[in-house]
Protein backbone atom coordinates (compact mmCIF):
# COMPACT_ATOMS: atom_id res chain seq x y z
CA UNK A 1 0.00 0.00 0.00
CA UNK A 2 1.04 3.83 0.25
CA UNK A 3 1.95 5.15 2.74
CA UNK A 4 4.34 7.63 4.41
CA UNK A 5 7.46 6.56 5.44
CA UNK A 6 9.83 8.55 7.67
CA UNK A 7 13.31 8.40 6.92
CA UNK A 8 14.74 10.76 9.34
CA UNK A 9 14.53 14.65 10.49
CA UNK A 10 13.07 16.53 7.21
CA UNK A 11 13.12 13.53 4.85
CA UNK A 12 10.37 11.68 4.38
CA UNK A 13 8.50 9.30 1.44
CA UNK A 14 5.10 8.38 -0.06
CA UNK A 15 6.24 4.71 -0.13
CA UNK A 16 4.31 2.44 -2.08
CA UNK A 17 5.35 -0.89 -0.85
CA UNK A 18 4.26 -0.43 2.56
CA UNK A 19 3.03 -3.79 4.03
CA UNK A 20 -1.19 -3.72 4.59
CA UNK A 21 -1.87 -3.66 8.40
CA UNK A 22 -3.35 -6.84 10.19
CA UNK A 23 -5.71 -7.18 12.74
CA UNK A 24 -3.23 -7.89 15.97
CA UNK A 25 -5.76 -7.96 18.68
CA UNK A 26 -9.29 -9.06 18.83
CA UNK A 27 -10.70 -5.49 19.62
CA UNK A 28 -8.83 -4.19 16.36
CA UNK A 29 -10.08 -2.70 13.16
CA UNK A 30 -8.40 -2.07 10.17
CA UNK A 31 -9.69 0.99 8.23
CA UNK A 32 -9.23 2.60 4.63
CA UNK A 33 -8.27 5.82 4.59
CA UNK A 34 -10.36 8.40 3.04
CA UNK A 35 -9.22 11.82 4.35
CA UNK A 36 -5.77 12.47 6.77
CA UNK A 37 -4.00 15.66 7.74
CA UNK A 38 -1.11 16.75 9.01
CA UNK A 39 -0.97 18.36 12.78
CA UNK A 40 1.73 21.07 13.81
CA UNK A 41 2.51 18.53 16.18
CA UNK A 42 3.32 15.94 13.09
CA UNK A 43 6.10 18.39 12.29
CA UNK A 44 7.87 18.60 15.85
CA UNK A 45 8.79 14.86 14.56
CA UNK A 46 9.35 15.75 11.40
CA UNK A 47 11.95 18.52 12.77
CA UNK A 48 13.32 15.37 14.96
CA UNK A 49 12.11 16.56 18.06
CA UNK A 50 10.59 13.59 19.53
CA UNK A 51 12.70 11.09 20.96
CA UNK A 52 11.69 8.11 20.01
CA UNK A 53 10.71 8.47 16.34
CA UNK A 54 12.28 5.42 14.43
CA UNK A 55 12.78 5.50 10.81
CA UNK A 56 9.94 3.90 8.75
CA UNK A 57 7.49 5.06 10.53
CA UNK A 58 4.57 6.22 8.99
CA UNK A 59 2.90 9.40 10.90
CA UNK A 60 -0.87 10.72 11.54
CA UNK A 61 -3.18 10.88 14.01
CA UNK A 62 -6.20 12.71 12.20
CA UNK A 63 -7.93 10.36 10.08
CA UNK A 64 -11.10 8.91 8.73
CA UNK A 65 -11.66 6.11 7.06
CA UNK A 66 -13.95 3.19 6.34
CA UNK A 67 -13.63 -0.21 8.39
CA UNK A 68 -12.90 -2.34 5.90
CA UNK A 69 -12.17 -5.78 8.62
CA UNK A 70 -12.60 -6.06 12.54
CA UNK A 71 -11.02 -8.57 15.55
CA UNK A 72 -13.40 -11.41 16.55
CA UNK A 73 -14.39 -9.06 19.60
CA UNK A 74 -15.14 -6.04 17.94
CA UNK A 75 -19.43 -5.40 18.21
CA UNK A 76 -20.47 -1.92 17.60
CA UNK A 77 -18.35 -1.51 13.88
CA UNK A 78 -19.10 -3.48 11.61
CA UNK A 79 -17.08 -3.17 7.98
CA UNK A 80 -18.15 -0.27 5.74
CA UNK A 81 -18.94 1.87 8.15
CA UNK A 82 -17.23 5.48 7.50
CA UNK A 83 -16.04 6.44 11.13
CA UNK A 84 -13.91 9.34 12.19
CA UNK A 85 -10.61 8.00 14.25
CA UNK A 86 -9.91 9.84 17.36
CA UNK A 87 -6.00 10.46 17.63
CA UNK A 88 -6.51 8.95 21.23
CA UNK A 89 -6.05 5.30 21.35
CA UNK A 90 -8.19 4.02 24.65
CA UNK A 91 -8.92 0.97 26.06
CA UNK A 92 -12.46 2.68 27.57
CA UNK A 93 -12.23 0.94 30.95
CA UNK A 94 -9.52 1.52 33.24
CA UNK A 95 -9.64 4.32 35.14
CA UNK A 96 -8.27 7.35 33.30
CA UNK A 97 -10.59 6.32 30.99
CA UNK A 98 -13.54 5.64 33.33
CA UNK A 99 -13.17 9.13 34.43
CA UNK A 100 -12.76 10.36 30.65
CA UNK A 101 -9.36 10.87 30.54
CA UNK A 102 -9.43 9.31 26.86
CA UNK A 103 -5.63 10.57 26.16
CA UNK A 104 -4.80 9.42 29.50
CA UNK A 105 -5.32 5.87 28.63
CA UNK A 106 -3.22 3.24 31.05
CA UNK A 107 -3.24 0.36 28.50
CA UNK A 108 -2.09 1.77 24.90
CA UNK A 109 1.52 2.47 25.60
CA UNK A 110 3.86 0.24 26.82
CA UNK A 111 7.16 2.86 26.07
CA UNK A 112 6.12 6.11 27.89
CA UNK A 113 4.06 6.24 31.40
CA UNK A 114 3.50 10.02 30.89
CA UNK A 115 2.37 9.62 27.58
CA UNK A 116 -0.80 8.00 26.23
CA UNK A 117 -1.09 5.94 23.32
CA UNK A 118 -1.41 7.99 19.87
CA UNK A 119 -1.57 7.10 16.13
CA UNK A 120 1.91 7.29 14.25
CA UNK A 121 3.56 9.57 17.17
CA UNK A 122 6.61 7.75 17.45
CA UNK A 123 7.48 5.46 20.14
CA UNK A 124 6.69 7.65 22.46
CA UNK A 125 3.07 7.70 21.48
CA UNK A 126 3.08 4.13 21.48
CA UNK A 127 5.04 2.76 18.31
CA UNK A 128 1.50 2.48 16.63
CA UNK A 129 1.32 3.45 12.53
CA UNK A 130 -0.89 6.29 11.44
CA UNK A 131 -3.08 7.67 9.03
CA UNK A 132 -1.11 9.51 6.49
CA UNK A 133 -1.52 6.08 4.44
CA UNK A 134 -4.02 4.30 2.66
CA UNK A 135 -4.88 1.66 5.60
CA UNK A 136 -4.41 1.76 9.20
CA UNK A 137 -4.63 -0.55 12.24
CA UNK A 138 -7.48 1.02 14.54
CA UNK A 139 -6.81 -0.87 18.24
CA UNK A 140 -9.97 -0.52 20.71
CA UNK A 141 -12.51 -0.30 17.43
CA UNK A 142 -15.34 -0.14 19.58
CA UNK A 143 -14.02 3.04 21.95
CA UNK A 144 -13.27 5.44 20.35
CA UNK A 145 -14.06 5.65 16.79
CA UNK A 146 -16.92 7.31 15.81
CA UNK A 147 -19.69 6.70 12.94
CA UNK A 148 -20.09 9.39 10.81
CA UNK A 149 -23.90 11.15 10.91
CA UNK A 150 -25.54 11.54 7.84
CA UNK A 151 -24.85 14.57 6.22
CA UNK A 152 -21.59 15.48 7.80
CA UNK A 153 -19.13 17.01 5.62
CA UNK A 154 -16.40 14.57 5.44
CA UNK A 155 -13.80 17.75 5.90
CA UNK A 156 -15.07 18.66 9.21
CA UNK A 157 -15.36 15.13 10.72
CA UNK A 158 -11.56 14.52 10.01
CA UNK A 159 -11.07 17.93 11.87
CA UNK A 160 -13.21 16.54 14.55
CA UNK A 161 -10.16 13.82 15.14
CA UNK A 162 -8.01 16.29 16.85
CA UNK A 163 -8.15 19.96 15.71
CA UNK A 164 -11.15 20.76 16.93
CA UNK A 165 -11.50 19.21 20.58
CA UNK A 166 -8.10 19.89 20.94
CA UNK A 167 -9.15 23.86 20.56
CA UNK A 168 -12.32 23.45 22.48
CA UNK A 169 -10.29 21.98 25.32
CA UNK A 170 -7.69 24.65 25.03
CA UNK A 171 -10.65 26.75 26.14
CA UNK A 172 -12.97 24.94 28.32
CA UNK A 173 -9.71 23.85 30.75
CA UNK A 174 -8.75 27.75 30.93
CA UNK A 175 -11.76 27.86 32.96
CA UNK A 176 -13.14 31.36 30.91
CA UNK A 177 -15.56 33.47 32.80
CA UNK A 178 -17.98 36.01 31.35
CA UNK A 179 -16.08 38.83 30.30
CA UNK A 180 -13.10 37.50 30.56
CA UNK A 181 -9.52 38.93 28.42
CA UNK A 182 -8.17 35.61 26.91
CA UNK A 183 -4.75 36.07 25.10
CA UNK A 184 -3.61 33.12 23.09
CA UNK A 185 -0.40 32.66 21.91
CA UNK A 186 -0.05 30.84 18.36
CA UNK A 187 -2.57 31.73 14.98
CA UNK A 188 -1.99 27.59 14.06
CA UNK A 189 -4.94 25.53 13.39
CA UNK A 190 -4.70 24.83 17.09
CA UNK A 191 -4.76 28.62 18.75
CA UNK A 192 -7.42 30.06 15.89
CA UNK A 193 -10.23 27.41 17.15
CA UNK A 194 -9.03 28.04 20.92
CA UNK A 195 -9.48 31.48 19.99
CA UNK A 196 -12.86 30.98 18.47
CA UNK A 197 -14.23 28.38 21.17
CA UNK A 198 -12.89 31.38 24.05
CA UNK A 199 -16.46 33.17 22.50
CA UNK A 200 -18.47 29.89 23.19
CA UNK A 201 -17.36 29.99 27.01
CA UNK A 202 -18.51 33.70 27.06
CA UNK A 203 -15.33 35.36 26.60
CA UNK A 204 -15.38 39.47 26.36
CA UNK A 205 -11.93 39.92 24.67
CA UNK A 206 -9.71 37.33 22.45
CA UNK A 207 -6.25 38.22 21.50
CA UNK A 208 -4.30 36.51 19.12
CA UNK A 209 -0.41 36.59 19.29
CA UNK A 210 1.96 35.47 16.26
CA UNK A 211 4.60 36.46 14.27
CA UNK A 212 2.40 35.26 10.88
CA UNK A 213 0.55 38.11 9.14
CA UNK A 214 -1.29 36.40 7.23
CA UNK A 215 -2.13 33.92 10.08
CA UNK A 216 -3.00 37.18 11.82
CA UNK A 217 -5.27 38.28 9.45
CA UNK A 218 -7.06 34.36 9.33
CA UNK A 219 -7.26 34.96 13.11
CA UNK A 220 -9.27 37.76 12.15
CA UNK A 221 -11.72 36.24 10.24
CA UNK A 222 -12.51 32.83 11.73
CA UNK A 223 -11.81 33.65 15.57
CA UNK A 224 -13.16 37.03 15.62
CA UNK A 225 -10.19 37.76 17.43
CA UNK A 226 -7.65 40.96 18.03
CA UNK A 227 -4.69 39.94 16.26
CA UNK A 228 -0.88 41.72 16.81
CA UNK A 229 2.32 39.96 15.60
CA UNK A 230 4.62 40.20 18.01
CA UNK A 231 7.54 40.86 15.75
CA UNK A 232 6.54 45.01 15.74
CA UNK A 233 7.05 44.87 19.43
CA UNK A 234 9.97 45.46 21.81
CA UNK A 235 8.69 42.95 24.44
CA UNK A 236 4.85 41.32 24.22
CA UNK A 237 4.40 41.31 27.90
CA UNK A 238 4.92 44.91 28.28
CA UNK A 239 2.12 45.35 25.05
CA UNK A 240 -0.54 42.87 26.45
CA UNK A 241 -0.04 44.20 30.49
CA UNK A 242 -0.79 47.61 28.66
CA UNK A 243 -3.75 46.30 26.31
CA UNK A 244 -4.59 44.95 29.56
CA UNK A 245 -5.04 47.97 31.69
CA UNK A 246 -1.73 46.49 33.33
CA UNK A 247 -4.07 43.99 35.07
CA UNK A 248 -2.99 41.48 33.13
CA UNK A 249 -4.62 38.62 30.98
CA UNK A 250 -7.38 36.80 32.77
CA UNK A 251 -6.19 33.71 30.79
CA UNK A 252 -3.45 32.51 28.81
CA UNK A 253 -3.58 29.83 26.76
CA UNK A 254 -0.16 28.32 25.33
CA UNK A 255 -1.19 26.99 21.56
CA UNK A 256 2.53 27.03 20.25
CA UNK A 257 4.45 24.66 22.41
CA UNK A 258 8.29 23.13 21.85
CA UNK A 259 9.15 25.48 18.45
CA UNK A 260 7.93 28.59 19.46
CA UNK A 261 10.13 31.68 17.95
CA UNK A 262 10.76 35.07 19.86
CA UNK A 263 13.41 34.58 22.38
CA UNK A 264 16.77 33.93 20.80
CA UNK A 265 18.14 32.08 24.08
CA UNK A 266 15.13 29.88 24.25
CA UNK A 267 15.96 28.79 20.33
CA UNK A 268 19.20 28.10 20.64
CA UNK A 269 18.90 26.32 23.95
CA UNK A 270 15.98 24.58 23.27
CA UNK A 271 15.63 23.66 18.71
CA UNK A 272 19.62 23.87 18.07
CA UNK A 273 21.49 22.63 21.13
CA UNK A 274 18.35 20.67 22.53
CA UNK A 275 19.24 21.16 25.80
CA UNK A 276 15.75 21.60 26.58
CA UNK A 277 12.39 20.06 25.23
CA UNK A 278 12.36 22.81 22.36
CA UNK A 279 11.45 26.39 23.52
CA UNK A 280 9.60 27.35 26.33
CA UNK A 281 9.05 31.18 25.10
CA UNK A 282 5.11 30.91 24.73
CA UNK A 283 4.68 29.33 28.09
CA UNK A 284 7.44 32.13 29.17
CA UNK A 285 4.66 34.90 28.12
CA UNK A 286 1.47 33.21 28.88
CA UNK A 287 2.93 33.58 32.80
CA UNK A 288 4.38 37.08 32.78
CA UNK A 289 1.00 37.96 30.65
CA UNK A 290 -1.53 36.64 33.09
CA UNK A 291 -3.24 38.22 35.91
CA UNK A 292 -2.40 37.32 39.55
CA UNK A 293 -4.41 34.51 40.20
CA UNK A 294 -5.11 34.08 36.53
CA UNK A 295 -5.22 30.34 34.51
CA UNK A 296 -2.88 29.23 31.79
CA UNK A 297 -3.78 26.53 29.70
CA UNK A 298 -0.72 24.63 27.97
CA UNK A 299 -2.03 22.80 24.77
CA UNK A 300 0.93 23.05 22.93
CA UNK A 301 2.89 20.29 22.47
CA UNK A 302 6.61 19.81 25.03
CA UNK A 303 8.95 17.15 24.23
CA UNK A 304 9.57 14.66 27.45
CA UNK A 305 12.20 15.31 28.76
CA UNK A 306 12.29 18.98 30.67
CA UNK A 307 11.95 22.90 29.63
CA UNK A 308 12.74 25.81 31.72
CA UNK A 309 9.80 27.52 33.27
CA UNK A 310 9.32 30.82 35.50
CA UNK A 311 8.14 28.43 38.47
CA UNK A 312 8.97 31.68 41.05
CA UNK A 313 6.36 33.89 39.02
CA UNK A 314 4.20 30.87 39.05
CA UNK A 315 4.07 30.35 42.78
CA UNK A 316 4.17 34.44 43.68
CA UNK A 317 1.61 35.29 41.09
CA UNK A 318 -0.70 32.09 42.02
CA UNK A 319 -1.06 31.01 38.57
CA UNK A 320 -2.97 27.37 37.83
CA UNK A 321 -1.65 25.64 35.23
CA UNK A 322 -3.57 23.31 33.01
CA UNK A 323 -2.65 21.06 30.25
CA UNK A 324 -4.02 17.57 29.08
CA UNK A 325 -3.79 16.15 25.44
CA UNK A 326 -7.56 16.48 24.36
CA UNK A 327 -9.94 13.85 25.56
CA UNK A 328 -11.33 13.58 21.80
CA UNK A 329 -14.85 10.87 22.96
CA UNK A 330 -15.50 13.02 25.68
CA UNK A 331 -16.07 15.94 23.80
CA UNK A 332 -17.24 14.51 20.28
CA UNK A 333 -20.99 15.05 21.35
CA UNK A 334 -20.97 18.73 21.65
CA UNK A 335 -18.78 19.06 19.01
CA UNK A 336 -20.79 17.40 16.65
CA UNK A 337 -24.01 19.55 17.52
CA UNK A 338 -22.21 22.70 17.32
CA UNK A 339 -21.04 21.88 13.88
CA UNK A 340 -23.98 20.11 12.53
CA UNK A 341 -26.24 23.52 14.41
CA UNK A 342 -24.12 25.82 12.07
CA UNK A 343 -22.10 27.55 14.73
CA UNK A 344 -18.87 27.01 13.23
CA UNK A 345 -17.52 25.35 10.19
CA UNK A 346 -13.90 24.08 10.60
CA UNK A 347 -13.22 23.09 7.75
CA UNK A 348 -12.71 26.75 6.77
CA UNK A 349 -8.79 26.44 7.75
CA UNK A 350 -8.34 24.00 5.35
CA UNK A 351 -5.85 25.59 3.13
CA UNK A 352 -4.64 23.25 1.16
CA UNK A 353 -5.40 19.17 -0.68
CA UNK A 354 -2.76 17.20 -1.50
CA UNK A 355 -2.95 13.57 -2.92
CA UNK A 356 -1.12 11.09 -0.70
CA UNK A 357 1.20 11.19 -3.06
CA UNK A 358 3.15 14.84 -2.34
CA UNK A 359 3.20 14.02 1.36
CA UNK A 360 6.71 15.65 1.19
CA UNK A 361 5.77 18.61 -0.63
CA UNK A 362 2.86 18.78 2.19
CA UNK A 363 5.31 18.90 5.01
CA UNK A 364 7.44 20.56 3.56
CA UNK A 365 5.37 23.20 2.75
CA UNK A 366 3.46 23.28 6.38
CA UNK A 367 7.06 23.10 7.61
CA UNK A 368 8.29 26.47 6.36
CA UNK A 369 4.67 28.60 5.90
CA UNK A 370 4.63 28.81 2.23
CA UNK A 371 2.11 29.85 0.35
CA UNK A 372 0.04 31.16 3.28
CA UNK A 373 -0.42 27.34 4.45
CA UNK A 374 -2.93 26.72 7.56
CA UNK A 375 -4.00 23.50 7.71
CA UNK A 376 -2.64 20.85 5.04
CA UNK A 377 -5.30 17.96 4.45
CA UNK A 378 -4.27 14.66 2.56
CA UNK A 379 -6.71 12.69 -0.15
CA UNK A 380 -5.68 8.57 -0.59
CA UNK A 381 -6.06 7.72 -4.14
CA UNK A 382 -8.11 4.79 -2.71
CA UNK A 383 -10.64 7.06 -0.47
CA UNK A 384 -13.10 7.86 -2.96
CA UNK A 385 -13.78 4.06 -4.03
CA UNK A 386 -17.14 3.63 -2.45
CA UNK A 387 -18.66 6.36 -0.94
CA UNK A 388 -20.30 9.35 -2.63
CA UNK B 1 18.40 47.80 20.23
CA UNK B 2 14.95 48.35 20.91
CA UNK B 3 12.51 49.13 18.20
CA UNK B 4 11.11 52.92 18.10
CA UNK B 5 7.40 53.10 17.90
CA UNK B 6 7.05 49.29 18.87
CA UNK B 7 3.33 48.29 18.87
CA UNK B 8 3.21 48.67 22.95
CA UNK B 9 3.61 52.28 22.32
CA UNK B 10 1.24 52.79 19.68
CA UNK B 11 -2.16 51.53 21.54
CA UNK B 12 -3.77 53.12 24.31
CA UNK B 13 -3.91 51.91 27.87
CA UNK B 14 -7.21 51.75 29.84
CA UNK B 15 -9.16 49.84 27.00
CA UNK B 16 -9.52 46.51 28.39
CA UNK B 17 -13.06 46.37 29.25
CA UNK B 18 -14.15 49.17 27.34
CA UNK B 19 -13.50 46.76 24.37
CA UNK B 20 -14.60 43.46 26.69
CA UNK B 21 -18.08 45.45 27.31
CA UNK B 22 -18.18 46.84 23.40
CA UNK B 23 -17.95 42.69 22.47
CA UNK B 24 -20.11 41.94 25.08
CA UNK B 25 -23.05 44.73 23.77
CA UNK B 26 -22.64 42.75 20.48
CA UNK B 27 -22.48 39.10 21.64
CA UNK B 28 -25.41 37.94 19.41
CA UNK B 29 -23.39 38.41 16.44
CA UNK B 30 -20.66 36.00 17.66
CA UNK B 31 -21.88 32.39 16.61
CA UNK B 32 -22.36 30.50 19.73
CA UNK B 33 -21.50 33.02 22.29
CA UNK B 34 -21.68 32.36 25.78
CA UNK B 35 -22.80 29.08 25.21
CA UNK B 36 -21.04 26.61 26.92
CA UNK B 37 -19.76 29.11 29.60
CA UNK B 38 -20.12 27.34 32.66
CA UNK B 39 -19.35 29.33 36.31
CA UNK B 40 -18.61 26.33 37.84
CA UNK B 41 -15.48 25.70 35.28
CA UNK B 42 -13.00 27.63 37.63
CA UNK B 43 -9.39 26.24 38.31
CA UNK B 44 -10.92 23.67 41.21
CA UNK B 45 -13.62 22.08 39.13
CA UNK B 46 -12.44 18.85 37.63
CA UNK B 47 -12.40 18.59 34.26
CA UNK B 48 -12.21 14.46 34.77
CA UNK B 49 -15.58 12.67 35.65
CA UNK B 50 -14.16 11.83 39.19
CA UNK B 51 -16.15 8.64 40.28
CA UNK B 52 -13.66 6.92 42.47
CA UNK B 53 -12.06 5.04 39.19
CA UNK B 54 -8.17 5.85 40.43
CA UNK B 55 -9.02 4.27 43.80
CA UNK B 56 -10.07 0.99 42.40
CA UNK B 57 -6.43 0.75 40.09
CA UNK B 58 -6.40 -2.47 39.15
CA UNK B 59 -9.66 -4.31 39.47
CA UNK B 60 -10.74 -3.24 36.02
CA UNK B 61 -11.78 -5.12 33.19
CA UNK B 62 -8.86 -5.81 31.34
CA UNK B 63 -8.64 -6.45 27.33
CA UNK B 64 -7.09 -9.68 26.09
CA UNK B 65 -3.20 -9.53 25.70
CA UNK B 66 -2.25 -8.90 22.42
CA UNK B 67 0.02 -11.37 21.27
CA UNK B 68 4.17 -10.29 22.19
CA UNK B 69 5.45 -11.67 19.11
CA UNK B 70 8.04 -9.26 18.44
CA UNK B 71 10.65 -7.01 20.40
CA UNK B 72 8.37 -4.39 22.36
CA UNK B 73 10.66 -2.01 24.46
CA UNK B 74 8.72 -0.38 27.61
CA UNK B 75 9.27 1.83 30.47
CA UNK B 76 10.62 0.32 33.43
CA UNK B 77 8.02 2.61 35.21
CA UNK B 78 5.53 -0.25 34.55
CA UNK B 79 5.67 -3.72 35.07
CA UNK B 80 5.05 -5.03 31.48
CA UNK B 81 3.61 -4.25 27.92
CA UNK B 82 -0.14 -2.89 27.92
CA UNK B 83 -2.99 -4.66 26.70
CA UNK B 84 -2.25 -3.43 23.17
CA UNK B 85 0.71 -1.92 21.88
CA UNK B 86 1.88 -0.82 18.16
CA UNK B 87 4.19 -2.94 15.91
CA UNK B 88 6.09 -0.86 14.00
CA UNK B 89 9.70 -0.20 13.51
CA UNK B 90 11.18 -2.92 16.26
CA UNK B 91 14.64 -1.78 17.46
CA UNK B 92 16.93 -2.96 14.88
CA UNK B 93 21.06 -3.08 14.39
CA UNK B 94 23.20 -0.35 16.49
CA UNK B 95 19.88 1.98 17.11
CA UNK B 96 18.49 -0.57 18.47
CA UNK B 97 21.05 -1.81 20.59
CA UNK B 98 21.04 2.30 21.83
CA UNK B 99 17.09 2.35 22.33
CA UNK B 100 17.73 -1.24 24.55
CA UNK B 101 20.34 1.14 26.71
CA UNK B 102 18.04 3.71 27.25
CA UNK B 103 14.46 1.84 28.34
CA UNK B 104 16.95 0.60 31.31
CA UNK B 105 16.63 4.37 32.88
CA UNK B 106 13.30 5.88 34.05
CA UNK B 107 11.46 8.76 32.29
CA UNK B 108 12.60 10.88 34.94
CA UNK B 109 15.92 10.77 33.68
CA UNK B 110 17.97 12.75 30.94
CA UNK B 111 19.72 9.46 29.72
CA UNK B 112 16.62 7.36 28.68
CA UNK B 113 15.77 10.63 27.02
CA UNK B 114 19.07 11.90 25.43
CA UNK B 115 20.08 8.49 24.57
CA UNK B 116 16.81 8.22 22.98
CA UNK B 117 17.14 10.93 20.65
CA UNK B 118 21.22 9.50 20.21
CA UNK B 119 19.23 6.41 18.73
CA UNK B 120 17.24 8.13 16.41
CA UNK B 121 19.97 10.13 14.85
CA UNK B 122 22.30 6.60 14.32
CA UNK B 123 18.78 5.01 13.01
CA UNK B 124 18.63 7.92 10.10
CA UNK B 125 22.22 6.85 9.23
CA UNK B 126 20.96 3.06 9.33
CA UNK B 127 18.35 3.99 7.36
CA UNK B 128 20.19 5.46 4.64
CA UNK B 129 22.40 2.04 4.30
CA UNK B 130 19.71 0.18 3.82
CA UNK B 131 17.92 2.27 1.32
CA UNK B 132 21.80 1.42 -0.03
CA UNK B 133 21.46 -1.58 0.26
CA UNK B 134 18.25 -1.81 -1.34
CA UNK B 135 19.24 -0.04 -4.21
CA UNK B 136 17.79 2.84 -3.23
CA UNK B 137 18.94 6.31 -3.62
CA UNK B 138 18.69 9.68 -1.71
CA UNK B 139 16.16 11.73 -3.27
CA UNK B 140 16.61 15.28 -1.46
CA UNK B 141 14.17 16.83 -4.42
CA UNK B 142 11.92 14.93 -3.85
CA UNK B 143 11.87 13.63 -0.24
CA UNK B 144 12.62 17.05 1.47
CA UNK B 145 9.96 18.82 -0.19
CA UNK B 146 12.39 20.79 -1.95
CA UNK B 147 10.21 20.18 -5.27
CA UNK B 148 7.43 22.28 -3.41
CA UNK B 149 10.09 24.78 -2.01
CA UNK B 150 10.92 26.04 -5.46
CA UNK B 151 7.76 26.17 -6.37
CA UNK B 152 6.43 28.56 -3.71
CA UNK B 153 9.61 30.56 -2.58
CA UNK B 154 12.54 30.15 -4.93
CA UNK B 155 14.50 32.85 -3.87
CA UNK B 156 14.61 31.84 -0.35
CA UNK B 157 15.72 27.95 -2.01
CA UNK B 158 18.26 29.67 -4.15
CA UNK B 159 19.74 32.08 -1.53
CA UNK B 160 19.90 29.31 1.30
CA UNK B 161 21.40 26.70 -1.47
CA UNK B 162 24.15 29.33 -2.82
CA UNK B 163 24.96 30.45 1.11
CA UNK B 164 25.42 26.73 2.12
CA UNK B 165 27.14 26.09 -1.34
CA UNK B 166 29.80 28.94 -0.57
CA UNK B 167 29.99 27.86 3.10
CA UNK B 168 30.92 24.20 1.99
CA UNK B 169 33.25 25.32 -0.62
CA UNK B 170 35.03 27.96 1.87
CA UNK B 171 35.41 24.94 4.29
CA UNK B 172 37.20 22.77 1.21
CA UNK B 173 39.81 25.65 0.52
CA UNK B 174 40.29 26.16 4.31
CA UNK B 175 40.93 22.37 4.85
CA UNK B 176 42.77 22.40 1.47
CA UNK B 177 44.99 25.39 2.55
CA UNK B 178 45.96 23.61 5.64
CA UNK B 179 46.99 20.94 4.72
CA UNK B 180 49.46 22.64 2.26
CA UNK B 181 50.52 24.31 5.15
CA UNK B 182 51.50 21.46 6.94
CA UNK B 183 53.15 19.27 4.29
CA UNK B 184 55.13 22.84 3.73
CA UNK B 185 56.11 22.60 7.33
CA UNK B 186 57.56 19.53 7.52
CA UNK B 187 59.31 19.74 4.54
CA UNK B 188 61.65 22.32 5.83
Amino acid sequence: MLAMNFRGPFQIRADRNRPEPEIKHPMDAIVRVTRSLICGSDLHLYHGMVPDTRVGMTFGHEFTGIVEAVGSEVQKLKVGDHVLVPFNIACGSCPHCKQELYGNCHEANPEATAVGGFFGYAHTGGGYDGGQAEYVRVPYADVSPTILLEGMDLENAVLLTDVVPTGYQAAEQAGIQKGDTVVVFGAGPIGLMAARFAWFFGAGRVIVIDELDYRLEFARKFSFAEAYNFREMNDPVVFLKKATDYFGADVCIDAVGCEASGHAWQTISGKSLLMQAGTATAFHWAVNSVKKGGIVSIIGVYGPPWNLAPLGSIMNKGLTIRGNQASVKRLLPKLIDHIMSGRINPKEIITHRFPLEEIPDAYRMFSKKLDNIIKPLLIPSRANASFA
Amino acid sequence: MLMKNALEDRIAAGQDRIIAQRNMARAADIPGWGLDADPDNDPTYPMKHSNGADHERLNYEKAPQQPLDMEILHSIERPGVTRVFGTSTPPIGLSGAIRRFAYKYSEATATHWMTLILADRVDTIQGKLTDLMHGILPNPWVERGWRAEWKHNRAGFIGRTATTALLLTAGILLLKRKKKNKYQLSNR
